[in-house]
């Protein structure tokens, strides 16, 4: 089987997977009962903390773990929406977001919050200029993606950081698609709110972390116990955590060897296809990009026909996001880059990843090319 | 590369594709792609989705009043083709009143199912079957009023 949809969810890696074991087996205690076996998981949990911060570039006390990259959303957005209700009521985001932000921005906007949704141009880069003109004295927060999932673009986060601190609005980046895609230094990228999710760089699914700087103001979403710093209650999913610790330490380390593996091997792998099919279009192509995404749209053919082609063939790509499967409605991403419903829902996402090799793509562009020509033999448009 | 069997009475659900057997052979394989050419053409019928933005266009011809010929074209999703494909294997050969009595249970069960949110997608062979159909009946009654 070849894996072309990294960007949904990656392989354990055999290393996270062995920490993990060990983490189940012998260090199964609650990290906050008062005994030998409480304080040896409790060891366990800072220095897993401890391991992430360093990988990234913060202090242990601004790791708030949680249950996915989809929770971490949701307490950066209400945590600060909540905390900070009485300085304004405006929030900021981007047209292209992951559902868990828009979602989570239609439901404060239920409850009275203000959203502005700035759109993209069609690289799917966020307008800079509209999104600086909708920041007023009301703006309490600005959430941008660093890495849009489902065209790899990435998002001029470091200037919207900037027109952030101008202000002093908090600012939240969904970083779940950059983290071991890219060199990732929490300086550099100076949010005061960071989500990741271990799922997407070799790490389990259901571990995740939001950064919270110091000093970003938040209020926690979960009550109940006193656990990380009083900002997310619950017992601790130790072995998730030991798992993101591991997967986040690996995954740095090889950031950049590894982008410019896939970057190589994404173009040429783009190249090969505008050479093979005609009329296609590489969606984002001109924007800066991660170096694993290929969006591509195949005018004339329906997405979840070529996906089920190259299923047939062994080969798993997907269409936008996974979450989406299902639903009727083609990505909100591509039709906000201005592509047309019709091309938006003739589009494909290919992630690559670790185990991807050169003789996997070449398999790959065989296969598109016979399945869009043979898709293309039976379409009616 | 190895693949789970799949039988009718396991359409695959979970860790493999969704759909029958017979399906899938229907997806890789349609019956009846194409266009029938203007002189052949009895009768023609276009239907769109719009809730998922798949098309159809379905031709038939006509003789002793029975579905002689019949061609489709499909932009649409796997259950689109496949459903559209099958379709067209039952309306072949039919009276025109045994066309216009199919319907998208008669195309499922020759598939042997499809995934429930998918169930919408065999309608829009049959749609396309009764459009056409509806279309024959007009231009023989243009033709009949015609001098
Ligand atoms: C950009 C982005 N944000 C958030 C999420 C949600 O992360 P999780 O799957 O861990 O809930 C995803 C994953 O699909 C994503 O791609
Ligand atoms: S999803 Fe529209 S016909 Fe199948």
């Amino acid at each position: 089987m070849i894996y072309l949809d990294h960007n949904a969810t990656t392989p354990l890696h055999p290393q996270v997977l062995e920490a993990m074991v060990t983490c189940l087996q012998e260090h199964w205690g609650n990290p906050s009962s008062p005994h030998s076996l409480g304080n040896q998981a409790r060891m366990v949990m800072q220095e897993a903390r401890a391991r992430i911060a360093e990988s990234v570039g913060c202090e242990p006390s601004e790791v708030v773990f949680c249950s996915s990259g989809t929770e971490a959303d949701n307490l950066a957005l209400r945590g600060v929406a909540r905390a900070l209700r009485a300085r304004g009521n405006h929030i900021v985001t981007t047209a292209i977001e992951h559902h868990a932000v828009l979602h989570t921005c239609d439901a404060l906007q239920e409850e009275g919050f203000r959203v502005t949704r700035v759109p993209v141009d069609p690289q799917g880069v966020v307008d800079l200029k509209a999104l600086n003109q909708s920041l007023t004295d009301q703006t309490i927060l600005i959430s941008v993606m660093h890495a849009n999932n489902e065209t790899g673009v990435l998002q001029p986060v470091e200037e919207i950081a900037e027109m952030a601190a101008r202000r002093e609005i908090p600012f939240h980046v969904d970083a779940v698609q950059t983290v071991g895609k890219l060199p990732f230094r929490l300086p550099d990228l100076r949010a005061g709110l960071v989500s990741l999710s271990a799922h997407k760089f070799y790490g389990p699914r259901g571990a995740a972390a939001l950064i919270v700087r110091e000093g970003t103001p938040l209020r926690p979403i979960l009550t109940g116990g006193s656990h990380e710093h009083g900002q997310r209650a619950g017992t601790e999913n130790l072995a998730g955590l030991v798992g993101l610790a591991k997967a986040l330490e690996l995954a740095v380390q090889d950031a950049s060897e590894e982008g410019r593996r896939l970057t190589a091997l994404r173009d040429d792998l783009e190249a090969r296809l505008l050479s093979s099919i005609p009329e296609i279009r590489i969606n984002g192509a001109q924007a800066r990009r991660v170096p694993n995404t290929s969006n591509v749209t195949f005018p004339g053919v329906d997405g979840e026909s070529i996906i089920l082609g190259l299923d047939l063939a062994g080969i798993c790509v997907s269409t936008g996001s996974a979450c989406s499967t299902g639903e009727p409605e083609p990505s909100h991403v591509l039709r906000e880059m201005g592509v047309s419903r019709r091309d938006a829902q003739g589009s494909i996402r290919l992630s690559l990843g670790r185990g991807t090799r050169q003789e996997d793509l070449d398999l790959t562009v065989k296969a598109l090319t016979d399945t869009v020509a043979r898709l293309r033999r039976i379409t009616s448009v | 590369m190895e693949r789970e069997t799949r039988t009718e009475e396991n359409p695959g659900h979970g860790p493999t594709l969704p759909y029958t057997k017979t399906l899938l052979e229907h997806f890789v394989n349609p019956r009846n792609v194409g266009e029938l050419s203007e002189e052949e053409t009895d009768g023609f019928g276009l239907v769109g989705d719009p809730s998922c933005g798949d098309q159809m266009k379905l031709w038939i011809s006509v003789s002793d009043e029975r579905i002689e010929k019949i061609a489709f074209k499909s932009f649409g999703c796997p259950g689109a083709i496949a459903t559209s494909s099958a379709l067209t294997t039952l309306a072949e050969g039919r009276t025109l009143e045994e066309a216009r009595r199919i319907t998208d249970d008669d195309v499922i069960e020759l598939l042997g199912g499809i995934p429930g949110h998918k169930r919408h997608c065999s309608l829009l062979g049959v749609r396309a079957l009764q459009a056409a159909l509806e279309d024959r009946e007009q231009r023989l009654q243009q033709k009949a009023t015609q001098p």
